[in-house]
């Protein structure tokens, strides 16, 4: 690290957006329009003589009236008061932000994927079941996992997928009246003890033992013959690996339970450890975090589901398979339906299918060897500024705290976060872990140089400094500054509810 | 960097995992490919479908639509800024995907006739999954009343996961296209009566007396509407849905082999705090700025944990922005002349297929934008037929019409970019594969 490269900072307003930008809304004006459509020399009956009168609109839905210049700019300009990985560092922790490689922007968009009927036969299709049938064997040798349902939207959506084969597989044993807990580590994502009650089981939390593991005393003690399952996160959502695992599946195993993984940290352990040999019977993915599919604000993401053979029967249909005659649909025999209106989101899972080509096996490996190294090399960084939760060597993300700094001077984890986007990067996870006092939960990811990690580094260095050491909280607690808008208003947002354009008053 | 950490290799960054558990032998995947390598056999996957097109003419839709999506809307929704972002839960650096959800989610709530919408769901199918979840919750009511003419994979997807939920869903069968609510003798409680308006057969629906039905059971009323429909049709909550829910794929999503497509959601505002997923709203910064936040995330999985009506996080953000510039690109003469030329070109293409031999209409009610027919050849061999000849020429219906008077027929629908010429040389294509 001692010859000084430059790393890039998003610092700063982004370009030239940093005033008020209206709404679409306030620039319409009536009769401008865009659209234009192909001329199809149909007869031009009138809507009445379509349709029976009782069912008409009398006036069109009032939509911006716009030409498609004042669109594109107004878009533009929205896209200026936006962060993103394309701009710079995004160490969301537990978000895996990792660079998307172009690549896959440009497969995405081929019209011989994209303008595939969903519905369309079996014949028109075969480059696309071959496809998925092709991912869904990738992920299967990844986890360790026997077969794939890549229907599940989301991550949440494969928790509640997932979920709902624990309980299809319990109930063929005629054991679903009985078995009705599922157990869950108090360090896991929301969406897991959410995911519990929408598949109908109650959730049993199972306590962080001294080292950031599960407490296999107390789990001992929630084990029964009522324990239909529990999720796991590994390496946790501390970053930690599970040490325990091995012992943690057989107690599971020996009440008969099954083992779910939630694949939010998957990035850790590409080519190095699977799922399937630490014992898990159901895994899900997220290709959004993992295979560098892009979050896309939000979403779409894609979360596939694998699990073993003795789960396979269950998995939704219909599925992409290998048949005799070519590539086809077919709906496995106990299945317990379908969780998305077609095949899941195809195209974010043809990303992924590209990542996985491109990377190859070793380079999956290499992924997960660069995630951990600069996890690890990033939290000694820290060390000595800011609390470590648990001093233990961390796989692809780190959880620091700022709770001396908050005790001290006043300084929180969310001032900190604020701060950084003064110091030109996007902050990372903030109060997650729950268990963590101000927490500061950040994931590198593998695609960051170490210039790039150096100076997010001396960021966080830098703000922790100034507050303590030079005795001024107040840049950090004003902060951001910098950014098209300052500190939100959260509760008047909650109060003053005002969630379309419509709703909007005067104060 | 290694050294920094006193480490030999990066073997040692992986201490803390049993060894027995390492995987010796690394993954068994095919070596690394080069990007044009990858592209190359990627291009060779695609010359094995049959994309939609001038090769191969649409008439297929079931909630999946061949509309026009023009260069400015690909533009936009490619801009990495859209595209690269993460949830915006540091609104300060967030401020372009929050304001275009804003906007978006006005747009949905106009649509609809409802008050206020959410940011996506996954598809319609998961949104219908969501506004039964709703209307359990506030009625406290478990049992669910559900047309046959909603989508047969959105049913299949509902009864799915009300395994977990425990929610029981009766079907309410269709006659002459339509669901009769009259005939039920079942007084219920329901919380929840599922309409789809147009249904799945192309049928225009009475959701007048569907709202009478959720009255005299006490239910909420959701309907799964078409948003293209609110070209020309009377909005579903003008006309008393409580919630209403739809497919967004006809804005600006391509048909991309089923997904990712959007959800639409849209309820009351009395409804607000159970609306699922994420909402936004305005608010002001510490300078007096207007600005855009999440709002209500006290409802939120991560938040409400084991507690929360959803669990949803990840939505489909990206489709919902591509959405809202797709219908600023249409505006309302756009999306009215989208609508109007899907009615046309569909009254156009039955007329001509109901005029073949042997081809019948399957329904008596108005539709829209898609109808029905009985067939004198199996849909299914139909279809082969008629995609040697370069035409798409519908869905089976099949899977959730079983033992009905529609089980066998085909779903034949036409929007507003097929020609005549187009639309001519498929009906003599059918009336040849027919005969």
């Amino acid at each position: 690290m001692s010859a000084p490269l430059p790393a890039g900072r998003a610092l700063g307003a982004p370009l030239l957006a940093h005033d008020f930008e209206p709404t679409i809304f306030e620039f319409s004006a009536p009769g401008r329009h865009a659209a234009s459509f192909r001329t199809t020399d149909l007869p031009t009956w009138t809507a009445e003589e379509l349709v029976p009168q009782g069912f008409l609109q009398a006036e069109s839905v009032a939509l911006p009236e716009v030409s498609e210049r004042d669109l594109v700019s107004h878009f533009t300009r929205l896209t200026h008061r936006q962060y993103s990985v394309d701009l710079g560092a995004y160490p969301l922790g537990s978000c895996t932000m990792k660079y998307n490689p172009k690549a896959a922007d440009a497969g995405a968009s081929l019209p011989g994927f994209t303008q595939v009927h969903p519905a369309a036969p079996a014949t028109c299709t075969q480059g696309w079941l071959e496809l998925l049938v092709e991912l869904e064997e990738a992920l299967c040798e990844i986890t360790g996992m026997e077969a794939a349902t890549l229907q599940p939207a989301a991550g949440a959506a494969g928790e509640l997928t997932g979920l709902l084969l624990m309980r299809a597989y319990h109930s063929a044993n005629g054991e679903s009246e009985r078995r009705r807990r599922v157990i869950i580590p108090d360090s896991a994502h929301g969406t897991n003890p959410a995911s519990v009650t929408l598949s109908g089981y109650e959730v049993a939390t199972v306590g962080t033992n001294a080292r950031g593991g599960v407490d296999l005393d107390a789990l001992r003690a929630l084990l029964d013959d009522d324990v239909a399952g529990i999720m796991l996160t590994n390496p946790s959502t501390l970053g930690l690996f599970e040490e325990d695992i091995v012992e943690i599946a057989e107690a599971v195993h020996d009440v008969g339970g099954l083992l779910y993984y939630d694949g939010a940290n998957l990035n850790a352990i590409l080519g190095i450890v699977r799922p399937g040999d630490m014992g898990f019977d159901i895994v899900h993915l997220n290709v959004h975090k993992t295979f560098a599919t892009p979050h896309g604000g939000g979403g779409p993401g894609a979360g596939p589901v694998a699990v073993c053979a003795k789960l396979a029967p269950f998995l939704p249909g219909p599925r992409p398979t290998r048949g005799e005659a070519g590539y086809e649909l077919t709906t496995p025999e106990h299945s317990i339906g379908r969780v998305h209106s077609w095949h899941g989101n195809a195209v974010v899972l043809l990303r992924a299918w590209m990542y996985l080509r491109l990377n190859g096996g070793d380079g999956l490996k290499r992924v997960s060897e660069i995630a951990v190294l600069n996890a690890n090399w990033f939290k000694e960084r820290l060390r000595g500024t800011y609390d470590i939760a648990y001093d233990r060597p961390v796989m692809h993300e780190c959880v620091v705290s700022a709770k001396s700094l908050h005790h001290d001077v006043g300084l929180s984890a969310l001032d900190v976060a604020k701060r950084l986007m003064e110091l030109g990067f996007h902050p990372p996870t903030v109060y997650f872990p729950l268990i963590v006092e101000e927490a500061l939960m950040v994931e590198p990811t593998e695609t960051e140089s170490p210039q790039t990690l150096a100076a997010l580094a001396d960021a966080f260095v830098q703000v922790a400094r100034e507050s303590r050491d030079a005795g001024n909280a107040d840049d950090a607690k004003a902060a951001p500054r910098t950014t098209p808008v300052g500190r939100l208003d959260d509760v008047r947002a909650a109060r003053k509810l005002v969630v379309t354009f419509d709703q909007r008053r005067p104060d | 960097m290694l050294g920094f950490l006193g480490l030999d290799d990066l073997d040692g960054l992986f201490g803390e995992i049993p060894e027995a558990l390492r995987l010796a032998e690394g993954l068994d995947l095919p070596p690394a490919m080069s990007e044009p390598d990858v592209a190359w056999r990627l291009d060779e996957l695609a010359s094995r479908n049959r994309p939609c097109g001038r090769d191969l003419v649409c008439f297929a839709g079931a909630g999946s639509y061949d509309h026009e999506i023009p260069a400015v809307v690909k533009a936009i929704a490619s801009r990495s800024e859209f595209v690269t972002a993460y949830t915006p839960y540091q609104p300060e650096v967030s401020q372009g995907v929050l304001q275009a959800i804003f906007e978006y989610q006005t747009m949905i709530a106009r649509l609809s006739g409802l008050e206020v919408a959410n940011a996506s769901l996954y598809d319609g199918a998961a949104a219908l999954v969501e506004a039964v979840n709703l209307a359990v919750v506030a009625t406290g009511h478990k049992r669910v009343l559900c047309s046959q003419g909603v989508h047969p994979h959105w049913r299949q997807q509902l009864e799915t996961f009300s395994r977990g939920s425990g929610n029981e869903i009766d079907t309410v069968p269709l006659s002459g296209g339509v669901t009769s609510w009259d005939g039920i003798v079942d007084e219920g409680p329901f919380g929840a009566i599922v309409v789809a308006a147009p249904n799945f057969l192309g049928c225009l629906e009475d959701i007048a007396s569907a709202r009478a039905a959720a009255d005299r059971f006490g239910a909420r009323l959701v309907v799964c509407f078409d948003p293209v429909s609110a070209g020309l049709l009377q909005s579903p909550g003008s006309l008393g849905a409580d919630v209403v829910v739809g497919e967004g794929q006809p804005f600006g999503t391509a048909l991309g082999f089923g997904g990712p497509y959007l959800g639409l959601f849209a309820c009351r505002l009395a409804d607000v705090r159970r609306l699922p997923g994420r909402i936004v709203g305005e608010t002001v910064d510490t300078g007096g700025r207007h600005a855009y936040v999440m709002t209500l995330r006290a409802r939120e999985q991560d938040i409400r944990r084991e507690r929360a009506s959803s669990n949803v996080c990840t939505n489909q953000t990206l489709m919902a922005v591509t959405a809202a510039v797709h219908l600023s690109w249409l505006g309302p003469k756009g999306l009215r002349d989208v609508a109007l030329g899907c009615a046309r070109a569909t009254r156009y293409t039955r007329e001509a297929l109901c005029s073949i031999d042997g081809v019948q209409l399957m329904t008596t009610a108005p539709v829209l934008r898609e109808f029905a027919i009985r067939t004198p050849i199996a849909p299914e061999k139909l279809i082969e037929s008629l995609v040697e000849d370069g035409y798409l020429a519908g869905v089976p219906i099949r899977a959730g019409f079983e033992g009905t008077a529609y089980h066998g027929g085909l779903l034949v629908s036409a929007t507003e970019r097929r020609t005549r010429s187009e639309i001519d040389g498929f009906a003599a294509a059918f009336e040849k594969a027919v005969r």
